[in-house]
């Protein structure tokens, strides 16, 4: 392990998002503080027989995509999730005050790491029935690109001018969280200057089809749906299926201090790790041994201890789970007599999937920027295992304006992946101790 | 079909892939789709698909090959549509 001292310090200058209760920033913020649902009923989900039948979709209009994308683009563009991904990293990058790359020069200290789960089923629904009535000539030119998980950070570098690494990462609804993290240490040890970090997720059948097959979204709130996510709640019944995308620009503190750019808070350092379905964790439940340790090495690497976190903005997706995900913050923070708030954003925007982690990592952010912990909503009554063990007034209903200095944020993935990071508040250095 | 009809169909066709730099008054009968007007590879492969959709016609690997300058890909054409 490298020491402390040698890392670059990183920090936050852009964000991005498209979410299902806003489609930039300043609206997302806006959003999350009053806590906006943007959970509707989802005619197509109705129409195809599906149980739940409430999902979290961004609502994009033909003429807001258009400020993003040629017309050339737009033909037979029918990945949602790399129309989300555009749209959150451009904004992003253009939030950070960079410029796009000369036609003859890529930027090589600028790259990119936008995640996702899969890319464009609609689009490869439509490949396979060409491909299979032996026409598969007529797939065109933008079949890869709309299916290729890259696609999202492929079509960016493009737009954008990216020379350093481009990729993108997958880990399921860890994606987001462990983008930024990638993109973090890559700055950290001196490889990059700028990153842009993120994850996208599509929207529709193809890719919430097999979730509710496995009969782990709510189905009975179909006439309800801004009460369909209850995380905390005693009564939570399942995820709603959401998508989206949020995007981040990682910068390295000295170049974001001689551009004279915004920072939005400092990363003190994050961790990645996996259960391997060994102790109480499968493919589906998490090992809490390993979450634990998770969250314990974020905060190590970070140099803070577990009294100096402020805040948790937790993945709690509103499922029978969420007792279990507090059970392991309050163990792995040894939480006794001081607990930091606890929330999460999913009862407003769904369980974005890939796009999960990097959506509420915008969200998070704004909470560090603002000092404000946005409200929880949809708790009819604390779940009982919860109430036993973490104090009901830390897991607030209403915005709360608190000092935030030090924020974690954790996603835990299927396939018993975790992600955990964790954010300082930036002030001025002059005035920081 | 007229060929002055043909010219025009693919001249609207075409249009849709010119680059930023390229302005729709450069397509000429000789044009080279590539080199002149600077498609891409991979443009063209869907200039072919769109050819065929407002031809009703189909295109095929030769075909495709011998499309190099807009007067080519009218050739084409009207040899596909004659009876």
């Amino acid at each position: 392990m490298m020491s402390k001292q040698i890392l670059k310090r990183v920090v936050i200058t852009g964000m991005g998002v498209v979410a299902p209760n806003a489609i930039n920033v300043s609206d997302f913020y806006k959003a999350l503080k009053i806590g906006k649902s943007g959970l509707t009923y989802d005619q197509q989900l109705s129409d195809l027989s599906f149980g739940c039948r409430v999902s979290g979709t961004p609502h994009l209009t033909v003429e807001h995509i258009a400020k993003y994308f040629t017309p050339l683009q737009l033909r037979g563009l029918k990945a949602s999730g790399l129309v989300y991904g555009v749209i959150a990293g451009k904004d992003a990058f253009k939030d950070a005050g960079l410029t796009v790359a000369d036609k003859g020069c890529a930027l090589s200290d600028f790259g990119i790491i936008m995640g996702t789960g899969q890319s464009g089923g609609e689009k490869f629904r439509e490949a396979i029935h060409l491909i299979d009535d032996g026409r598969v000539r007529r797939l065109g030119s933008t079949s890869v690109i709309q299916t290729m998980t890259s696609g999202v950070s492929a079509w960016l570098s493009g737009e954008l001018g990216a020379g350093n690494m481009v990729t993108s990462n997958s880990s399921a609804c860890c994606t987001g969280t462990e983008a930024f993290i990638m993109g973090y240490e890559r700055i950290a040890y001196g490889k990059a200057t700028q990153m842009l970090v993120g994850s996208t997720s599509d929207s529709g059948p193809y890719i919430w089809g097999g979730f509710d097959a496995m009969r782990i979204l709510p189905t009975g709130y179909n006439n309800h749906p801004e009460q369909a996510s209850r995380p905390f709640s005693d009564d939570a019944a399942g995820f709603v299926p959401g998508s989206g995308a949020g995007a981040m620009v990682l910068e390295e503190l000295d170049s974001a201090l001689k551009r004279g750019a915004t920072i939005y808070g400092e990363v003190l350092g994050g961790s990645l790790n996996s259960g391997g379905h060994r102790g109480s964790g499968s493919m589906t439940a998490p090992n809490g041994d390993a979450v634990q340790q998770c969250i314990q090495q974020a905060v190590e690497q970070s140099g803070v201890s577990n009294k100096d976190i402020d805040a948790i903005n937790g993945h709690i997706t509103a499922t029978g789970k969420d007792g279990y995900e507090v059970s392991n913050w309050v163990e792995g923070l040894q939480l006794i007599n001081q607990f930091p708030y606890l929330n999460s954003f999913k009862s407003t925007v769904g369980h974005c999937l890939a796009a999960a982690g990097s959506i509420e990592l915008v969200g998070a952010i704004l909470q560090l920027k603002h000092q404000e912990i946005f409200p929880n909503q949809n708790i009819t009554k604390l779940h009982s295992d919860i109430n036993a063990i973490y104090p009901a007034e830390k897991i607030p209903t209403k915005v709360v304006q608190t000092d935030i200095d030090i924020l974690i944020k954790a996603s835990f993935g299927f396939g018993d992946v975790n992600a955990a990071v964790v954010l300082k508040r930036w002030k001025d250095e002059l005035n920081n101790d | 079909m007229k060929k002055e009809e043909i010219e025009n169909q693919l001249h609207d066709i075409v249009k849709v892939y010119l680059p930023q730099d390229v302005n729709a008054d450069d397509i000429q009968a000789d044009s080279h789709l590539m080199q002149d007007l600077g498609i891409n590879s991979a443009h063209l492969v869907d200039i072919a698909l769109d050819v065929e959709d407002a031809f009703d016609i189909t295109l095929d690997e030769s075909d495709m090959e011998a499309m190099q300058t807009v007067s080519d890909s009218v050739q084409i054409v009207q040899r596909k549509l004659k009876p």
